[in-house]
């Protein structure tokens, strides 16, 4: 019999041997030594909280995209394409390059040249302090909250994958992210998620190439999913004309305006947490170039998350099940088709750097939320409210202090989730009330002059209430998501579209109601903040390859050919 | 400063080079029961190698004191 550490237990869903350990804790090594060498280039506000503002356009680039590219955002989205099929890719198409592209092209010259500290900063300078201190505290209560939740959630992944005991997951990846982002600030956070970035990719690239190999190519990889599911799980667009013609029960309106018009244009040009890598960069070239660079990589990473999943249907033997389901028949879930497919092809070393690249995800995702909060609960909430005299270097010691209260903040969250398993569901739907509403106040904040601040603080209140109040309708009344969602087929995530456009609606047209009700604000006032009012810094005298446009038009032509081969 | 680049470079060049090592440990000495698909393809081998390869250019291209 074998003996195993006091922190392993005896089922797993993968054995890891001895080099695969030593991978894992060379990665650990490596990540504390890089925080440890960045300590001493973290003393002042600027370095702490924005990296010095120095970062290229290619690290502010793959920062941006790593923040959002956790373990858990790797394997849900697998284990979705598992039940979905294709379609899950949308949340990487539609659901993301647009925005992208709207951020680095419209209002990265905003965010950029008004040498803000954040999206809550913005909002001050363009609507006021009311509309500021509510998307700070909602943001910095909502970003902690989050990072304990998925902490909680990673735990639980490392216990059925590793047989890891959760205490010891939660313990040692929250210590390990206290330390690297305390001692170098952002400038950690962004050197750790690059390099997760490349970690990712090494240890996840190799399940679509050996999984093609074995399916027998793409053709037959399709014909082999039509049999065992349906003709429908390989088609983006062919099957969203009916809510009840694809596996997901969405409407294509529901993924144009719901997904890709307003919760990815939320989420991509508002959420601080992925717009600070942005902020970060060393000129306006490298701000604008950053997104572009991170929506090409965006369009690549359905590679390693997508065809995972899909190729779990046609060569995995087993058939997943729901994850209610896998709890009681002891089968495994969707969610478990990516660390299946990593051990079904991952030998002694590979096995370790995929463990790896799923570990790095999830650190590197808390580090993001950590700084974020950090720099929001700094600049936005305890200078303007409670110290607003203090010196720069009392504000880079409160962000020291405020990276370790927020990791353990997270870490309460986590045993509170432990507890009370429902709270995941209550926060993670929290979270999506903020940021609908908030791109319809930012984005009126900078293309119409005319709003003014009421008009922004009474849209983002009303548009965040009308959402919760949606959601809490159809938790009270499940009948309710036929009137919310337009149609008694719809499943969860097209709830999840059709509130978040409903609460954008709701903000629009309370913002130019209140705007249009109340004095417009000087144009003075206005500059470097309003479109029309502000002149845009150019990139400067650069070859065509080298102009953000450019890549841009690029990126966008691979995008519509991407649609439609897959169509 | 160091070039975050370089810190990319040595993690592929150790992971690389560890896992191209157990590659070549499972050639000469192969398992009865190897547990993963594909298996003949020897995939830590070459996956090792090339990790390894990348590593080491990023390291040499991006050392400290060299111009990028």
């Amino acid at each position: 019999m074998t003996l195993l550490p006091a922190f392993i237990l005896p089922t797993r869903l993968v054995h890891l041997s001895p080099i695969d350990v030593v991978i894992v804790v060379f990665y650990f090594a490596l990540v504390l030594a890089i925080g440890w060498y960045l300590k001493g280039r973290a003393n002042t506000g600027e370095d702490f909280f924005m990296a010095g503002r120095e970062m290229t356009a290619w690290v502010a680039g793959l920062s941006f995209l790593s923040a959002n590219l956790g373990a858990l955002e790797l394997m849900g989205w697998a284990g979705s394409a598992y039940q979905y099929g294709i379609l899950a890719t949308h949340w990487y198409w539609i659901g993301a390059i647009p925005a992208m592209l709207f951020l680095a092209l419209v209002m990265m010259p905003f965010y950029y040249i008004s040498k803000t500290h954040s999206v809550p900063g913005f909002l001050r300078l363009r609507f006021g302090e009311p509309s500021r201190v509510l998307s700070a505290v909602s943001f910095a209560f909502m970003t902690v909250l989050m990072s304990g939740v998925n902490m909680f959630a990673m735990a639980k992944v490392m216990q059925i994958v590793l047989g890891w005991d959760i205490n010891f997951s939660i313990w040692v990846s929250s210590l390990t992210v206290a330390i690297y982002v305390t001692l170098g600030g952002l400038r950690s956070a962004i050197f750790n998620e690059v390099l997760q970035f490349f970690l990712i990719w090494a240890g996840a690239l190799l399940i679509p190439i050996l999984g093609l190999y074995e399916a027998g190519g793409w053709s037959n990889l399709k014909l082999q999913i039509a049999q065992r599911a349906s003709d429908q799980y390989v088609h983006l667009w062919s099957g969203l004309g009916s809510f009840s013609h694809n596996p997901m029960g969405i409407h294509w309106t529901g993924i144009v305006f719901g997904l890709g018009a307003v919760i990815a244009m939320g989420y991509w040009t508002t959420d601080f947490l992925v717009v600070q890598r942005i902020l970060a960069a060393k000129d306006i070239r490298s701000a604008e170039m950053a997104p572009i660079i991170g929506a090409g990589f965006k369009m690549l990473v359905p590679i390693i998350v997508i065809l995972p999943g899909l190729l779990g249907l046609a060569v995995l033997p087993e058939k997943l099940v729901p994850e209610s389901m896998a709890a009681v028949t002891g089968a495994h879930s969707y969610n478990d088709v990516l660390p299946l497919m990593l051990a079904r092809y991952c030998g002694p070393g590979l096995l370790g750097l995929g463990v790896t690249a799923l570990i790095a995800g999830f650190m590197s995702g808390m580090a993001g939320n950590v700084s974020a909060f950090t720099t929001v609960w700094t600049y936005d909430i305890y200078r303007p409210l409670i110290n607003s005299k203090g010196s720069d270097h009392h504000y880079v010691t409160m962000g020291r202090w405020t990276t370790v209260i927020g990791v353990l903040i997270s870490v309460g969250t986590a045993y509170l989730v432990m507890q009370f398993a429902s709270i995941m569901d209550y926060v993670q739907a929290l979270f999506s009330f903020f940021i609908a509403p908030l791109f319809a106040t930012v984005v009126l904040g900078m293309l119409w002059k005319r709003a003014t601040g009421p008009g922004g603080f009474w849209g983002l209140l009303c548009g965040t209430l009308s959402s919760i109040g949606m959601w809490a309708w159809v938790k009270v009344d499940p009948s309710a998501l036929r009137y919310v969602a337009l149609s008694p087929d719809a499943k969860g995530l097209a709830q999840d579209m059709y509130q978040a456009l409903w609460s954008f609606i709701v903000c629009l047209v309370v913002t130019v109601a209140v705007s249009l009700a109340t004095e417009p604000v000087p144009d003075g006032q206005l500059t470097g903040l309003v479109y029309g009012m502000t002149e845009i810094p150019s990139v400067g005298d650069v070859p065509l390859y080298e102009k953000p446009l450019f890549w841009a038009a690029v990126v966008t032509v691979v995008f519509f050919i991407l649609n439609i081969i897959f169509w | 400063m160091i070039s975050i680049w370089f810190f990319i470079g040595i993690s592929l060049a150790v992971n690389g080079a560890l896992i191209l090592a157990a590659g070549i440990y499972q050639l000469m000495d192969p398992p009865v029961n190897p547990g993963v698909v594909l298996y003949n393809l020897h995939a830590n081998v070459w996956w090792g190698a090339a990790l390894l390869l990348f590593g080491l250019i990023y390291c040499f291209k991006f050392a400290p004191g060299r111009k990028a």
